[in-house]
């Protein structure tokens, strides 16, 4: 997929054509993608799929081995990483041990020739916007972990990077905090209108926090898109399954607007498959009906099944309904108060539109 | 980082300096061994012919290897108080390896099983005599082991012995100065092993039915084996070619080669001599060095893909 | 999955419930090790005090061979060149040491780097009568006068692989992310060097220094091999005194060589100690966030 050029605004990063080897490894398998200017960016994929290396090669700290890497229409692939006007927060903060949060903050500062008192104001003014004002003099080792990483956003954002590029900031955090931190994170991007990088295995805060987020499955881009579309519109079943839950459905296109599967033909809308192709229906679990009856119309899809497993999540829970061919399809039901409408065992009817299911090619 | 053919002038400074500094210092005096060792011994200064000299052009070189000899192989070969010196250095350096291994192992398993906190501190204690001076350890043993030392006043006291024993001068004392100056070369490969040593593995014999003494000898043993391996290597090789204990504790029968290389070079002036017997103890020792280069090269490969 | 917040002892207790502590053989192999390497140490120390010339009558407390000790020139002179050589071949072992390191653990391969390596280790098992005979022939071979400096040139050769062990060890743990952070933020790598990763190994420094400057201080063989009319050092004297026999003044030398050495190493070790401290106690702080 050679996509990811955005239309509207324009490409401040461009990496075209990008390869990475590591001896026989190849972690970045020929990308080509843009990132606008302003926009909050993710690469998003599965251990090892290629995103971190991708990220490294932005800062510097790898060099491509085929490919070029563009910063505002200059080629940056050979520059050295502290030529670059990218900054990096870490993953693990790299936080210098024997520098206090101002001697930190303020070191990017130090390597240009900018005056001491203009630094300590720059670095009084980062303090204050990461909220640790008198935060100054402490050592490293007497901060909490929130506090690290608000001195190591600090210490990356004080020289207005053109990029400022994430690893994974958020991993260590519990769940309350995350949220917490995602939304700070998208307050202040929209603040300070950089352009944000973030690399994250985690689908949910790709989806909360990006404008566009790019895919990557084993060195190469599996969908570059806004989140509604990667979502809603997949572009391949391997999409479709590493974000959210899905059922995939397997059949050919007996018409335009007809899916012949093990479990009867489906209605679909039309698409850009062909007639006779073999193809795909994802279905996601929170469009699909569950009843007790089949009360659809025949413009609908209905099918019978029993209810196999019920997982419940707390806000929700995902019902697994045995098919008619033995497959297992799931279905999503907010649970909005009083007792379960239904119970294992239980025969139930399934039943969705045919705009709800995307028809998948690959 | 940069590869090799890649690397800025500053980089490869890094390693050109302490490399000249070593070829200069290290390996080319070798190189000056060997041929000192194939040279004539002659009344002069320096006491060897032929000497290199590049002025005489082709002939002078032509010259410089006819005259070269192997006459300093061939005394080393024939007369047996070199065969037997060397015999004997292996002799103390294999024993006294063993007997460091058998002190040796329980201090470092012991170190290795005490609180976490307290390692260090013991580990400190270990080395800290080996950073006092060699010297004046070995010397302090002479104190002990003399006829009126301290060692025959605690026996006579406690009438173990009627006379004053002759300690000194003796095999004994080389080993109890060598084993006693060296131990710290012991322990520390090994508690280095042993420390890292995943105790997840002792739990996992016990759960399958192995009881603890077994475990040990099943389980611990061969797991420190490199930690063996480094620390015997250390000890062998250089006890070798020591001189200064057996000088100080030792008696005048059968010298170490360390003992016979210095005699040959400062009492005879036989610099070929000495020098060949340098050739031959470092031809006799270089596959335990080269064993030990390879453990060193594994260390350092492990240390970097870390 | 065990975790990781709680109080470490006993999360290390639930981990290892073989580990009931040392035994009673451990902890008697250790005393008695230690008592072993001590003892010997510790009778010289208390001889020097000895007012009576001979080891088996005890003749009171004394500082006499002290005394006896600053009015002998010639071993006084000695100790000033020991402690001169020392110093000097411990701060230059200490430099190439660290190059030395710096090569071995951040260039991958490069051309004779196994030649290299060897090169750097060798003399840490290799019999010093060999060392010193091949220098003193180097000396010879080049017409270089034998004296201070040759000593000094022989010492800093021959601890510099120390040195290189203990600063390997370091880097290898090293947190690289601290210089590529700075890198990141536009330091160049020279400087990155020199600003952030050597100060964080600085101890390992020290200490690497502290042992090559024992270590020259109290060689015998090689300064023995490579020594020239006026540059006698202490070992050497103390050597050609000693084999005379014992002698109350070389213990009381002694005991003032033993009592700087154990203060440098004391130090040492509170330094390289405080730094795994903290560098253990932000690793926790790392792993609790």
């Amino acid at each position: 997929m050679a996509g990811g050029f955005a239309a509207e605004k324009p490409a401040l990063v461009r990496f075209d054509g990008v390869v990475k080897r590591f001896g026989a490894l190849t972690a970045v398998d020929r990308v080509s993608l843009d990132i606008a200017q302003g926009e909050f960016f993710a690469l998003l994929g599965p251990s090892g799929c290629g995103k971190t290396t991708l990220l490294r090669m932005l800062a510097g700290f790898e060099t491509p081995s085929e490919g070029r890497i563009l910063l505002d229409g200059e080629d940056i692939s050979q520059v050295p990483p502290h030529k670059r006007p990218v900054n990096m927060m870490f993953q693990s903060y790299a936080l210098f041990p024997h520098l206090n949060v101002e001697g930190n903050i303020g070191f990017g500062l130090r390597q240009e020739k900018i005056g001491k008192d203009e630094i300590a104001a720059r670095v009084e003014e980062m303090l204050g916007l990461v909220r640790l004002k008198g935060y100054g003099k402490r050592r490293i080792d007497q901060l909490s972990g929130g506090q690290r990483q608000r001195v190591a956003l600090a210490r990356a954002l004080i020289k207005h990077p053109r990029v400022l590029l994430l690893d994974e900031p958020l991993a260590a955090l519990d769940k309350k905090l995350r949220a917490e931190t995602q939304f700070e994170l998208m307050e202040l991007q929209k603040k300070l209108g950089t352009t944000f990088v973030i690399v994250t295995h985690d689908q949910e805060e790709a989806m909360i926090v990006a404008d566009r987020i790019a895919v990557m499955d084993h060195g190469k881009l599996a969908q570059v898109a806004a989140p509604e579309e990667i979502y809603e519109r997949p572009s391949s079943r391997w999409v479709a399954d590493f974000i959210g839950e899905v059922t995939l459905i397997e059949g050919t296109l007996s018409q335009p607007d007809m899916l012949a599967s093990a479990l009867g033909p489906l209605r679909v809308d039309k698409g850009a498959a062909k007639v006779g192709d073999k193809v795909w229906l994802a279905l996601r679990p929170e469009k699909v009906r569950l009843g007790a009856q089949r009360d659809v119309d025949g413009t609908f899809n209905a099918l019978a099944g029993t209810v196999y497993e019920i997982g419940y999540r707390g806000d929700m829970s995902i019902y697994k309904v045995r098919m008619a061919d033995r497959s297992l399809m799931k279905v999503a039901l907010a649970n909005s108060g009083g007792p379960p409408p239904f119970a294992a065992d239980d025969v139930v009817w399934l039943s969705w539109p045919p705009a709800a299911g995307v028809v998948l090619t690959r | 980082m940069s590869g090799p053919a890649t690397r800025p002038w500053p980089a490869r400074l890094v390693v050109l300096i302490p490399y000249a500094w070593l070829a200069l210092l290290f390996l080319a005096p070798f190189v000056i061994v060997v041929k000192i060792s194939l040279s004539q011994t002659a009344l002069a200064q320096p006491p060897y012919l032929p000497v290199f000299d590049l002025s005489a052009g082709w002939e002078g070189l032509r010259d410089f290897v006819a005259q070269l000899s192997f006459d300093a192989y061939a005394l080393l070969g024939s007369d047996w108080l070199y065969i037997l010196s060397y015999l004997k250095s292996l002799e103390v350096a294999a024993i006294s390896t063993l007997i460091l291994l058998l002190i040796g192992y329980p201090m470092a398993y012991g170190i290795a099983r005490s609180p976490r906190g307290l390692q260090p501190l013991l580990v400190m204690l270990v080395v800290l005599p080996f950073w006092t001076s060699f010297l004046i350890r070995v010397y302090a043993w002479v104190n002990i082991l003399q006829r009126d030392g301290l060692l025959n006043t605690v026996l006579m006291k406690l009438s173990i012995v009627d006379q004053p024993a002759a300690w000194l001068a003796s095999d004994t004392a080389i080993y109890i100065g060598v084993v006693y100056s060296y131990l710290p070369f012991m322990v520390l490969p090994l508690y280095a092993t042993l420390e890292k040593m995943d105790q997840s593995l002792l739990e996992a014999a016990a759960d399958l039915g192995c009881p603890r003494w077994k475990a040990f000898w099943q389980v611990t043993v061969p797991l420190s084996l490199p930690g063996i391996a480094a620390g015997a290597l250390l000890c062998f090789i250089p006890i070798c070619g020591e001189f200064v204990i057996p000088d100080l504790l030792g008696g005048s029968e059968t010298l170490m080669i360390g003992q016979t290389l210095w005699t040959e070079f400062f009492a005879n002036r036989d610099w070929p001599v000495a020098s060949a017997i340098a050739v031959s103890l470092l031809a006799l020792l270089l596959v335990p060095i080269v064993f030990y280069e390879r453990l060193q090269q594994r260390a350092i490969e492990g240390g970097r893909s870390a | 999955m065990i975790p990781k917040s709680g109080n470490r002892f006993s999360d290390k207790i639930m981990r290892n419930p073989m580990r009931k502590g040392p035994s009673l053989f451990n902890v008697t192999a250790v005393a008695l090790g230690l008592a072993f390497l001590y003892l010997p140490i510790a009778i010289l120390v208390i001889y020097s005090f000895n007012a009576s010339r001979l080891v088996t009558i005890w003749g009171g407390w004394s500082l006499h061979w002290y005394r006896a000790l600053l009015q002998n020139e010639a071993m006084l002179q000695a100790a000033w060149a020991s402690l001169r050589i020392a110093a000097l071949s411990a701060t230059a072992a200490t430099v190439l040491g660290t190059l030395a390191a710096v090569a071995l653990t951040r260039y991958g391969a490069f051309r004779g780097r196994l030649l290299f390596s060897s090169m750097v280790y060798a003399p840490l098992v290799m019999p010093e009568v060999i060392t010193g005979l091949s220098l003193l022939l180097l000396f010879v071979a080049l017409g270089i006068d034998r004296g201070f400096w040759t000593i000094a040139a022989a010492h800093t050769t021959l601890t510099m692989c120390f040195v290189t062990v203990i600063v390997h060890s370091r880097l290898v743990g090293f947190d690289r992310s601290l210089e590529e952070a700075a890198m990141d933020l536009g330091c160049p790598p020279l400087k990155t060097f020199l600003t952030i990763t050597l100060p964080l190994i600085a101890p390992a420094l020290v200490a690497g220094w502290m042992l090559a400057f024992s270590l020259s201080l109290d060689d015998l063989v090689i300064a023995s091999f490579t020594t020239g009319p006026g540059a006698t050092t202490l070992p050497i004297r103390i050597y050609s005194e000693v084999r005379l026999g014992v002698k109350p003044e070389v213990n009381a030398i002694c005991t003032v060589m033993i009592a700087i050495v154990a203060a440098a190493t004391i130090v040492a070790s509170l330094l390289v100690k405080r730094g795994a401290v903290r560098r253990a106690r932000e690793a926790a702080l790392g792993a609790a966030v």
